[in-house]
């Protein structure tokens, strides 16, 4: 029933262009499927290992900067007269770059995790967002600094028999970023439902016992490390191709915070939150636009952050779940439970 | 070497705002175990009280500090009896999430009322610098620095001397034990936040003419906090001043001698290695709270 | 005991928490196949013990050695790795989970499978989960906690949970299993139908170290008695020798005058 869930969710969104023309909301759409891929990512660290990633949008954006300048190129100096020269290579190798740079990135900032938890954790991943970000503004000769990365080429990708295709249409773009996050999405899911995500869930729960069955602390922490900071700097890649120019702001903190508040919202821990959370804070911008300044919508974004904390603390996804089984158990008065059989007949 | 000395000046200007901030951070962490993401809206908050008082009303420049100081009290107080007493057994990743849905509303807050634009702060003092030999230092400096050093030794005297401060560092030491012993555990919170909150607005009200007010100021300021918390150990006052004051020196000599523009990198990469090398902070053996 | 190959040897061991000696020159062996009880009143260092045999603490001094190889250094995982499991007094269950999830959780040292094949869902993994969930279902009806295998743990009686403990360590596969005071928030029946849990297990080859204040049980199932008291060992032997050491009465008898 889940998987018929699934396919029904992809085709609806699937079929989006095909009644709505309207450029400006294809584009909301875009943007906003890129940021829930992002969400989905932090979702992976918040919501099934229990650490509170702050610094998430440094992955986006180094998935970003290095998938533009992978297929921009680059050249600079370093100290010795010693030069690095790198011709510009196609998008879609900045792509896969974009995941593995992120994603190793992903893993020194879980090794971190290891030793510094809670509150810590929380002020590292700041930390090292914030120190990226100076780098991105201050390496000019890399970055351009503020100046931003312009020109980014679209994603091009080979089909087979049918030459190569250049995504510049709104509605390529569209089909790109609704397959990524089609991936990311069963890569979560089927890493979370195997003894992987068992792990994270032991450790998240009650970690003296899990480590006491033979979970190992710094391996489970950091492979979810590097697999969430991976998909995150594969929709920065996505972002960087399609809104074809990069500035350090990329990094600021309020992105950071956009993500938060998607998961929260969604449903820290379940899999379907940060799209439900997403969709709304992807499109709510759309609907406040004509009525609302942008600074009286972030007004509003941080109140329904508390908001929710203070009434769905679990989030939407999770507390409709809850009042679902509710009512199917309230119909079914005798539950019949399978174990229940099968556990008298030994003594 | 004249030019190290400057240097040497500048870090006790700026360490003596640090260390407000980091006190007042390190007292709300320690005692209510509350990561506070509102301490950089506080200070963007001391700031523009500056400039209310300063500019839009054009009342005294040194009537504006208490002013701001009892602001920031109050709506430190707000705060912690809207938002953290009803949530007062939850989680710390709760709370932390709770502040800084305050702090996105509070900071576009004063986007929407004031603007993006950058404001200055006139100030009563002479334009030409205090020259010392090879070094000099303007007379708002100065100020600036006397000032800090005044609210860390009333904070300190505070802490030590009275018998809220007695009973604060009992719901530090065990939070359990002093409510048995009669202490008003949630008047401690509320009072530890507003007094936090009142040197971090206070800290806003003293660099705010120094340099320019803008809404996001508070950012940066608050990640320093951290970073001066972190050096400092938790809960650790002294701790704390001594933070403040190596950030200083680390911003003034990392801007000075490698580029101005990894000034504000310092403070991160110093969280990053203290919690690296010695996740307890440097002076963790001290004692705390005091 | 001779007879037996040693699983278990404690040597000289002693733990330090600042100036406090929690343990001091700790000596002991367990043979393969025992079940040996490590008894002593309240802050004796039972606890402590359990803590070094299983890496959550290090030892000031001394070594402990499983089946030949050191423990010294090896985290809580490794050494869990080697087939030495414990339980814990007081954090026996993941809360928020089912029981029968609890015990998938549990199973984690036989489901471990590839990172790709567990994503791709390669038949190896799919072939891997179906063991691990008949494994989890046997265990549960072992233990006796068939019937609650849909509720979370945490809603469980006390006495419940402790099973839940129980059966996450068999989950791991142990052949040294270390129980922190199984049967304490257990009934009469309770603790009767877990003496035979235990001689159960220990009739599949596991070895067993317990520690308990239930003195009636421990007299009966143990094969040998340790007794500890202030971090030392004051007496070893079998439960009758026990009963009678005046030391051990001395110990039990001093603790409660001095309570009383």
């Amino acid at each position: 029933m889940k998987a018929g869930i699934t396919i029904l969710t992809v085709a609806a969104f699937a079929s989006v262009p095909l009644w709505l023309r309207d450029p400006y909301l294809l584009n909301a759409l875009i943007t906003t499927g890129v940021f829930i891929i992002a969400a989905m990512s932090l979702n992976l660290l918040l919501g099934f290992t229990g650490q509170l990633s702050l610094g998430h949008i440094a992955f986006f954006g180094i998935g970003a900067y290095v998938s533009a300048l992978t297929s921009l190129g680059f050249d600079i100096g370093f100290p010795g007269g010693f030069r690095l020269v790198h011709e510009p290579w196609p998008p879609i190798a900045g792509f896969v770059l974009a995941i593995l740079i992120a994603g190793l990135c992903g893993y020194f900032v879980g090794l971190l995790s290891f030793r510094v938890r809670g509150a810590y954790f929380v002020i590292v991943t700041i930390s090292f967002a914030e120190v990226v970000r100076l780098v991105a503004l201050n390496w000019v000769e890399l970055t351009q600094g503020p100046l931003a990365l312009t020109n980014i080429p679209s994603i091009a990708i080979g089909l087979p028999g049918l030459g190569e295709l250049t995504l510049r249409t709104k509605l390529q773009n569209y089909y790109l970023v609704l397959a990524v996050a089609f991936v990311a999405y069963l890569l979560i899911a089927r890493l979370v439902h195997s003894h992987f995500g068992r792990a994270m869930r032991g450790l998240m729960e009650n970690e003296t016992l899990a480590v006491s069955v033979g979970i190992d602390v710094t391996r489970t922490l950091t492979l979810a490390a590097v697999i969430s900071a991976a998909i995150a700097g594969a929709a920065g890649s996505l972002y960087a191709h399609y809104i074809r120019i990069i500035d350090p702001e990329v990094f600021a903190f309020i992105n950071t915070v956009t993500m938060v508040i998607m998961v929260i919202t969604g449903g820290k821990g379940s899999l379907a939150g940060p799209v439900v959370g997403g969709l709304i804070f992807g499109l709510l911008p759309v609907v406040l636009r004509p009525i609302m300044a942008p600074e009286a919508q972030w007004i509003a974004y941080g109140g329904v952050l508390i908001v929710i904390l203070f009434v769905l603390p679990r989030g939407i996804v999770p507390s409709l779940a809850q009042r679902l089984a509710k009512r199917k158990r309230e119909a079914a008065t005798v539950a019949p439970v399978a174990f229940s059989e099968r556990a008298k007949e030994p003594a | 070497m004249s030019e190290f000395l400057q240097h040497l000046i500048n870090m006790l200007v700026l360490g003596g705002t640090y260390a407000l901030l980091g006190i007042g951070l390190t007292l709300i962490f320690g005692i209510m175990n509350v990561v506070n993401f509102t301490h950089g809206v506080l200070y963007t908050f001391g700031a523009y009280i500056m400039f209310i008082v300063v500019q839009q009303l054009g009342l005294n420049f040194f009537l504006a500090l208490p002013v701001a100081v009892v602001a920031g009290w109050l709506l430190g107080a707000v705060i912690e009896l809207t938002l953290l007493r009803p949530l007062r057994g939850s989680d710390i990743d709760t709370t932390m999430l709770v502040m800084i849905g305050a702090w996105i509303a509070m900071q576009s807050a004063t986007l929407w009322i004031w603007g993006g634009v950058a404001k200055s702060v006139a100030t009563p003092f002479p334009d030409a610098p205090l020259v010392l030999g090879p070094v000099s230092v303007s007379w708002l400096r100065l100020f600036v620095l006397a000032a800090a050093a005044l609210l860390i030794v009333v904070t300190y005297l505070l802490i030590n001397r009275t018998k809220l401060g007695c009973a604060m560092r009992a719901t530090f030491q065990d939070q359990d034990t002093a409510s048995l012993m009669g202490v008003n555990v949630d008047l401690i919170y509320t009072s530890t936040f507003a007094i936090g909150s009142s040197l971090a607005a206070a800290a806003g009200a003293l660099l705010g003419p120094v340099y320019v007010i803008f809404p996001q100021m508070g950012d940066l300021a608050a990640v320093k906090a951290f970073a001066i918390v972190i050096l400092g150990g938790l809960g650790n006052i002294t701790g704390a001043v001594i933070g403040g004051f190596i950030l200083a020196l680390a911003e003034e000599l990392g801007a000075g001698y490698i580029s101005s523009g990894y000034r504000d990198a310092m403070g991160f990469l110093i969280i990053i290695a203290v919690l690296i090398f010695k996740p307890t902070g440097l002076f963790a053996r001290s004692e705390r709270v005091g | 005991m001779t007879s037996r190959a040693i699983a278990l040897d404690v040597e000289q061991v002693a733990v330090r928490f600042g100036g406090l000696v929690a343990l001091s020159d700790m000596n002991f062996t367990v043979g393969e196949g025992e079940i040996v009880s490590l008894i002593g009143p309240n802050g004796a260092g039972k606890t402590t013990a359990f803590n070094v045999m299983t890496g959550f603490l290090d030892p000031a001094n001394g070594k402990v050695n499983y089946r030949g190889t050191t423990l010294n250094g090896l985290k809580p995982h490794q050494i869990a790795d080697l087939g030495l499991i414990r339980t814990f007094q007081r954090t026996s269950v993941f809360p928020n989970d089912t029981v029968y999830d609890n015990l998938l959780i549990g199973l984690h040292r036989q489901g471990r499978v590839g990172l790709f094949e567990a994503i791709l869902s390669l038949p190896r993994a799919r072939a891997s989960e179906r063991r691990l969930r008949e494994r989890a279902a046997e265990l549960l009806e072992r233990v006796g906690l068939a019937r609650r295998a849909h509720d979370l743990a945490g809603s469980l009686s006390y006495g419940e949970q402790r099973l839940v403990g129980v059966a996450l360590a068999l989950a791991a596969e142990p052949s040294m299993l270390l129980l922190d005071e199984p049967v304490s928030g257990m009934n009469a029946s309770e603790t009767h139908a877990f003496v035979e849990l235990i001689r159960n297990i220990r009739d599949r080859g596991v070895t067993i170290l317990l520690v308990e204040h239930d003195m009636p049980m421990v007299m009966s199932v143990s094969d040998r008695i340790v007794v500890l008291n202030y971090g030392r060992i004051i007496a070893e032997g079998p439960p009758d020798v026990i009963r009678n050491n005046p030391d051990v009465i001395e110990a039990y008898l001093g603790q409660g005058a001095t309570r009383a």
